[in-house]
C-alpha cells in the first residue's frame, strides 16, 4: 500500500520532446437544426507535457466533452489543431490514426455502455493488444492478466463478462483497457461520475497510483472539483466553449482569480455542515446563455455579479498574469489582483 | 426483527409528519428474493429536514418509494408507514390517490423524465390543483402562478404558458417543486433531486427547499448519495447500508463523531475540495453484500475492521450511543463496536488500510480494495 501521494515525476525529464497533447486554438462548431451555428468550442488551447495531469473543469454545455472527443479524434476539430506527441491528428483519415491510436486513448463516465457486453473481460483488454501487434498467442493472455493485476483485479476475471461485475470493476476494465498498450495520453472523461462515493474513491486511487507509475499524460475532464482537485496538476476551467482560467491546481483553489471560477468553487457544497453552512455563496442569476448566440463581449457577463459596461462589449482575452497562470477577465489586473465576487 | 422502536427526535413536540416503524420491502420471483429494505424506522417531524444517505442499493429510494406508495405490484410491504395518523401500508389504491401529491409529494431526480413533454408546465402545475382542490381552470393558473415565483422562476407568468423543453434543467426542477407543493403537502419526498444539476443549479434548488420548510414548514425527506448536500441541508441524518439503517443522528454530531464504522468509512472516503492538497483517499475495502438473505448478523461485518464473533453472529439493533453526558436518545447506531464520540478519524483510517492490506494478502478481498492492484503496479514500476 503506498502511502501519502507526491508530486508525479514525469517519466522523461527530456524536455526536447515534444508535449503529448497540444492543442491550439480549437473550434468545433455543430450546424444546428433550425439553422445557425453552435460553437461548442470556440478557441480553446491546452497543453499537456509528459507525465503532467490537466484538468478541465465546466459544468454541462461548457464544452469540455467536446475537447476531449477532438483531442483522440473521436471528432474532427471545426478549426486549430490537436498535436499528439508532436504529430498533427487533427484531420488525418481513420486509416492514418488507426496506428497512431495506441499512444493515446479515451475513458468513458459510463463503464456499462463503453464495455462490449458481448465480449468477455479478457477480450475487452486483449483487443487492443492484439490490433497494435503488442503481443500474440499466449503473451496476449498474459499481459491481459498482468493489466488486471495492475488495476486490483484477479486473473479470473477475464473470464467473465461485464454485467456480471460491478461499476467499480467494470471501471477498472476500462482503466486496463486504456493503458494496455502503454499510451503516452489518456483522455478520462468523468471516469469517476457513476460511481458511488467509496467505489469513487479507490477509482481515483488507482488513477492516482497508475498515473504515479506510468506517467502517462492526462486530460482529466470532469465537473467534480474535489476529484480534479485530487488528482490534476494544473486545471482550466471552461465556459460557454472557451477556458476562462487556466493554473496550477493548489494556487486555482487557494485564490480563484475569475468571478466564474470563483462561483463554481463557492457553489461546491462541502462535506462538513459547520464549514458549510458558514460560507459565503455566490449565488449566479439566469441561465447559462445558448451556444447558439453567445452573448457579446465577455460570455460571463450576462451572469457575472461584477460585470461592467467593458465586459458587455469588449472581448477580453485569455492572458498571462504572473503565477504560471492565465485568465480572462477585465477585472483582474495584470499583477494578478482580482476582485471578489462575494463581496457584491 | 430485533430493531427497536425509534423515539422520534423532534425539536418540537408536534406530531412526526411522517412516521416509518420497522418497514420491509422485498422483491420475490421463481428463482431468487431480494430484500431491499430490512426493518428501518424513521420520523420526520413538521418543518425538518431528515435526510436518507447511503449508496446504490442501500435501500433509500425504495424506502421512499414505500412512502409513496409506488412500489409495482411484485413488491412485499411489511411495517407501518403512518402520514398524520393515516396508515399507507396495505391501504387501497383509491385511499392512496387521495394522498398522494396533496399530503406527501414527491420529486424525482431528473425532472425531464417526470414532467410530460406535450402538456404546458401550468397545465401540469394545474392538474394537482383541479384535482385535489376542485379549483378552476383559471383559478388553478392563477395559483400556479404564484407557485412558479414561490420556487424562484422569473417571469412566471410567461413561463406558465412554456413546455418543459423550453427550460433548463434547473428551472424544470422548480417546475417539479411546484407541482409537489401545489397542494401544500404535509411530506415532501426529494429523491437525488440535484444529482442529475451543475452546482451553481444545485445551490439555488437546495434554497428553495430550505425556504418551503421555513415558509409552510414541511417535512422534508431529503434521499441522496451526496455528502455536501447532506452537510448543506439536513437536520437529521439515516444512514442506511444494505437495505438497513446503520446510523442515526442530528447532522453537526453526525459528522463531527460519526458511530458506525460504515459512517466513519463513508465520510472518510469523500473528496473534500480546498486545501486539503493530494493525499490519499480512504477506502472501504469489499463489496455491498447481496440482498438475498437476512443474516442475524451486521452486514458490514464482512468490511469491517472492528467486526469480531458478536457481530457475524447477531444482528445489531438501534442502540442510543453513549457520551460524556450518558445516553443520547437522538444520536443511535446500529454496530456492537461503535467508534466512541472523542475516538479520532485518524484511528478509523488506519484500521481501514490495515483491513485493506489483509484482504490483499490473501487475496480474499474481493473488489474495491486497492490492496492487489496497487502492489502489483508498484511491482511493476520496480522492474
Amino acid at each position: 500500500m503506498t502511502t501519502a501521494q507526491t508530486v508525479p515525476a514525469p517519466r522523461d525529464a527530456d524536455t526536447t520532446l515534444p508535449p503529448v497533447l497540444e492543442i491550439s486554438g480549437m473550434e468545433r462548431h455543430f450546424g444546428a437544426s433550425g439553422g445557425g451555428t453552435v460553437r461548442a468550442v470556440d478557441g480553446v488551447s491546452i497543453t499537456i507535457g509528459r507525465g503532467e495531469v490537466v484538468g478541465l473543469v465546466g459544468e454541462s454545455g461548457s464544452g469540455k466533452s467536446t475537447v476531449g472527443r477532438c483531442a483522440v479524434r473521436l471528432d474532427e476539430p471545426t478549426a486549430g489543431t490537436v498535436h499528439i506527441n508532436g504529430t498533427d491528428v487533427s484531420h488525418l483519415s481513420r486509416r492514418a490514426l488507426r496506428p497512431l491510436r495506441k499512444d493515446f486513448h479515451l475513458v468513458f463516465q459510463d463503464p456499462s455502455s463503453s464495455l462490449d457486453p458481448r465480449m468477455t473481460v479478457g477480450q475487452i483488454i486483449a483487443e487492443p493488444i492484439r490490433l497494435h501487434r503488442r503481443a500474440r498467442g499466449a503473451a496476449v493472455r498474459e499481459r491481459v492478466e498482468q493489466l488486471l493485476g495492475q488495476v486490483g483485479l484477479r486473473p479470473e476475471h477475464a473470464d467473465r463478462h461485464p454485467h456480471e461485475l460491478s461499476g467499480g470493476q467494470r471501471q477498472r476494465i476500462s482503466i486496463a483497457r486504456a493503458l494496455s498498450c502503454d499510451p503516452d495520453l489518456v483522455v478520462a472523461d468523468e471516469p469517476t461520475s457513476a460511481l458511488d462515493v467509496s467505489v469513487q474513491a479507490s477509482v481515483l486511487n488507482l488513477l492516482a497510483d497508475l498515473q504515479r507509475d506510468r506517467g502517462f499524460g492526462c486530460l482529466f475532464i470532469t465537473h467534480d472539483l474535489a476529484a480534479v482537485e485530487f488528482l490534476a496538476d494544473r486545471i482550466a476551467v471552461m465556459y460557454l466553449g472557451q477556458i476562462v482560467e487556466q493554473a496550477p491546481t493548489a494556487e486555482l483553489f487557494a485564490a480563484p482569480k475569475h468571478p466564474y471560477t470563483q462561483a463554481l468553487l463557492s457553489a461546491a457544497p462541502v462535506p462538513d455542515p459547520v464549514a458549510q453552512r458558514s460560507r459565503e455563496r455566490i449565488v449566479l442569476h439566469g441561465e447559462l446563455p445558448s451556444p447558439l448566440d453567445p452573448p457579446p463581449g465577455c460570455r460571463f457577463h450576462t451572469r457575472c455579479p461584477l460585470a461592467v459596461d467593458r465586459c458587455r462589449t469588449e472581448i477580453p482575452a485569455l492572458r498571462e498574469i504572473p503565477g504560471g497562470r492565465q485568465v480572462s477577465c477585465h477585472l483582474v489586473t495584470d499583477d494578478g489582483t482580482a476582485p471578489d465576487a462575494a463581496a457584491v | 426483527m430485533t430493531e427497536t422502536v425509534l423515539e422520534p427526535v423532534r425539536k418540537t413536540p408536534a406530531e412526526p409528519a411522517l412516521s416509518v416503524r420497522d418497514l420491509s420491502v422485498s422483491f420475490h420471483s421463481d428463482t431468487r428474493t431480494v430484500h431491499a429494505v430490512d426493518g428501518v424506522s424513521y420520523d420526520v417531524a413538521p418543518g425538518e429536514v431528515l435526510a436518507v444517505v447511503g449508496e446504490s442499493g442501500c435501500g433509500k429510494s425504495v424506502t421512499s418509494m414505500a412512502a409513496m406508495g409506488l412500489l409495482p405490484p411484485t413488491a412485499r410491504i411489511g411495517g407501518s408507514i403512518r402520514l398524520g395518523g393515516r396508515e399507507l401500508v396495505g391501504a387501497p389504491e383509491k385511499e392512496l390517490q387521495k394522498v398522494r401529491g396533496k399530503d406527501i409529494a414527491m420529486i424525482f431526480q431528473e425532472p425531464m423524465t417526470s414532467l410530460n413533454p406535450v402538456l404546458t408546465i401550468g397545465r401540469q402545475i394545474g392538474e394537482v390543483l383541479r384535482r385535489h382542490q376542485g379549483l378552476s381552470r383559471k383559478e388553478a393558473k392563477a395559483r400556479a402562478v404564484e407557485l412558479l415565483e414561490l420556487v424562484g422562476i422569473p417571469a412566471p407568468a410567461r413561463r406558465i404558458d412554456e413546455y418543459p423543453h423550453q427550460l433548463s434543467g434547473g428551472m424544470r426542477q422548480r417546475v417539479m417543486i411546484a407541482i409537489a407543493v401545489a397542494c401544500d403537502p404535509a411530506v415532501l419526498i426529494a429523491d437525488e433531486p440535484t444529482t442529475a444539476l451543475d452546482v451553481t443549479v444545485q445551490a439555488g434548488i437546495l434554497e428553495v427547499l430550505q425556504s418551503l420548510r421555513e415558509r409552510l414548514g414541511t417535512a422534508i425527506v431529503l434521499v441522496t448519495h451526496d455528502l455536501g448536500v447532506v452537510a448543506d441541508a439536513a437536520d437529521r441524518v439515516l444512514v442506511m447500508y444494505a437495505g438497513r439503517a446503520v446510523e442515526q443522528a442530528p447532522v453537526h454530531d453526525l459528522f463531527a463523531a460519526g458511530r458506525h464504522p460504515y459512517t466513519r468509512g463513508l465520510l472518510g472516503a469523500v473528496l473534500r475540495p480546498g486545501g486539503e492538497g493530494k493525499r490519499r483517499l480512504p477506502e472501504i475495502p469489499g463489496l455491498v453484500p447481496s440482498l438475498d438473505s437476512q443474516p442475524d448478523a451486521c452486514t458490514f461485518a464482512p468490511r469491517c475492521s472492528r467486526a469480531d464473533d458478536t457481530c457475524t453472529g447477531s444482528r445489531p439493533g438501534l442502540r442510543a450511543v453513549e457520551r460524556e453526558a450518558g445516553a443520547d436518545a437522538s444520536h443511535r447506531a446500529a454496530c456492537w463496536h461503535p467508534y466512541a464520540e472523542t475516538q479520532a478519524d485518524a484511528e478509523a483510517q488506519t484500521d481501514a488500510e490495515t483491513q485493506a492490506d489483509a484482504d490483499g494478502g490473501t487475496g480474499s478481498g474481493t473488489d474495491t480494495g486497492t490492496g492487489p492492484g496497487t502492489s502489483a503496479a508498484a511491482q511493476e514500476a520496480g522492474k
